[in-house]
């Protein structure tokens, strides 16, 4: 692996997502990329007695999924990297306890995503491992009871607040031969811009996706138009104008290019406000529908910038202000290497 | 210039989108209204069938707010007619008993003692002290009126 001037890794050898799984709630199945996901719950509570144990689910049959797609047992896989936003960790936690590999917990919020595909990359391609399980998850009623309010409670809505998107994703990361491929990271810095709204998280990060993508095109020396697609986590419909705006000023132009997780894994019609937001978000739209363009070929060279706020329950009521990061994969797809 | 760090949060005002006030005043006022009418009829019937005076009605009155409140909360509309109503549905005893139940409803998996009771004026809480010392400060003030006048 070798560094590309300051915050870009581009990894030596050929690191592949072999195989990915993804399980949703009920709203992102009806959503419009409803038809990418390979397990969709009729119900918010996906058959369990509480929202924790929902979470869990969700996890478990991602991870199952993407292993079953592998054609691999938990024994064949030599680190699990996992995280979620519940305190601890504990769906990752739990589900770490059941399968049984050795475990390395991740947090960066909702960047997790991005994070964890960083890491496993990094270690596959360094030779600490043949083959690297990923999974995140988020829950909408886990995230609510953490971050707001009880899940029945009539609280007053926000326009800029998000909904955090039910499901997990999962992803094997190893160096045998697939169809898409993970070839740079660009690790974010963390940036607080000064916004102290819970409610307005796309307007925060916005600065922090823009810090990342604004370094990977330094670092790499690429223009947006090299890129199919410039996808940004959970920046909503009110960070994402802000987002191209930061980078207009500064002479990097991505309109065409970009889209938001947050955006595309709900119609405008659902009642989900400003858009999705959560560790899944960037998940399932990257293992389910991202994955899918990328194996047809139909996409040839996305990156993901998953962003993510890194605030607790606590900070918020204390007044802080909210530190955001953004962490960006770059997958390639291997029918279009001669791109 | 978005790219200031100092004054971004106010410079990203133009990006937001604008609160509707006028027309959420209209929705929580009308909706708030409904509440307060139901419970009009609610005072009359018990005032009429069971004999209760004006000032007594008061109570079943709102204990029976609070019933209907709470089992709609536990068949999750109350959180849906609030999406529409706003205050309307948050300022009335309604709102109360709404936030009581969500409370011991979340919490419930965490058992009786330190999940349900424990958490269950964790919203209303506030509310409960404020209304108390604000009672008792005006019931000061009106003990220390009447011995002047």
């Amino acid at each position: 692996m070798s560094r590309v001037k300051q915050q870009t890794w581009r990894f030596d050898h050929p690191i592949y997502l072999s195989a990915t799984g993804t399980a949703v709630g009920p709203l992102e199945a009806r959503g419009p990329l409803g038809g990418t996901f390979d397990k969709a719950y009729n119900t918010l509570s996906c058959g369990e007695k509480n929202w924790s144990d929902a979470e869990r689910t969700l996890m478990r049959r991602a991870v199952a999924y993407c292993l079953a797609k592998a054609g691999r047992k938990e024994s064949d896989i030599d680190l699990f990297l996992a995280g979620d936003l519940m305190d601890q960790t504990v769906t990752s936690n739990f589900i770490a306890r059941e399968n049984r590999i050795p475990y390395l917990g991740m947090f960066g919020a909702c960047s997790t995503s991005m994070e964890t595909i960083a890491q496993a990359a990094q270690l596959v391609d360094s030779d600490y491992a043949d083959r690297v399980l990923c999974a995140v998850s988020s829950h909408n009623a886990t995230a609510e009871r953490q971050f707001r309010y009880p899940t029945e409670y009539g609280g007053p809505l926000n326009l800029t607040q998000t909904f955090t998107v039910t499901g997990a994703g999962a992803a094997l990361v190893s160096r045998e031969s697939g169809n898409v491929r993970v070839t740079e990271a660009t690790l974010g810095r963390v940036i607080d811009w000064g916004i102290s709204d819970p409610n307005n998280m796309g307007a925060a990060m916005a600065p922090a996706a823009a810090d990342t993508i604004w370094r990977h095109f330094q670092d790499t020396g690429r223009s947006p138009d090299d890129y199919d697609l410039i996808v940004t986590g959970d920046l909503s419909r009110v960070g994402s104008p802000i987002l191209k705006e930061l980078l207009l000023e500064k002479g990097l132009d991505i309109t065409k290019q970009h889209q938001d997780c947050g955006l595309m894994v709900y119609s405008p019609e659902q009642p989900v406000n400003a858009g999705g937001s959560g560790c899944a978000c960037s998940a399932v739209v990257t293992f389910g529908y991202l994955y899918r363009r990328l194996t047809e070929g139909s996409l040839k060279r996305v990156i993901v910038v998953a962003t993510g706020a890194l605030l607790n329950k606590s900070t918020t009521k204390e007044k802080d202000t909210i530190p955001c990061i953004a962490h960006g994969v770059v997958f390639e797809s291997v029918k279009g290497a001669n791109r | 210039m978005l790219n200031d760090p100092k004054n971004y949060s106010d410079n990203i005002k133009p990006y937001l989108p604008k609160v509707p006030y006028v027309r959420n005043c209209l929705k929580a006022f009308v909706s708030g209204g409904l509440i307060c009418v139901i419970g009009q009829f609610l005072q009359v019937f018990y005032i009429h069938f069971f004999h209760f005076t004006k000032a007594s009605a008061g109570n079943p009155t709102s204990a029976t707010l609070i019933l209907i409140a709470s089992l709609m909360t536990g068949c999750g509309l109350y959180d849906k007619i609030a999406r529409f109503s706003g205050a309307g549905s948050i300022v009335p005893v309604t709102g109360f008993a709404n936030s009581i139940t969500s409370a011991a409803l979340e919490h419930k998996s965490e058992g009786i003692v330190l999940g349900v009771a424990t958490n269950l004026f964790s919203l209303a809480g506030s509310v409960i002290v404020f209304g108390v010392v604000s009672a008792a400060v005006l019931g000061i003030i009106r003990l220390f009126l009447a011995q002047a006048f």
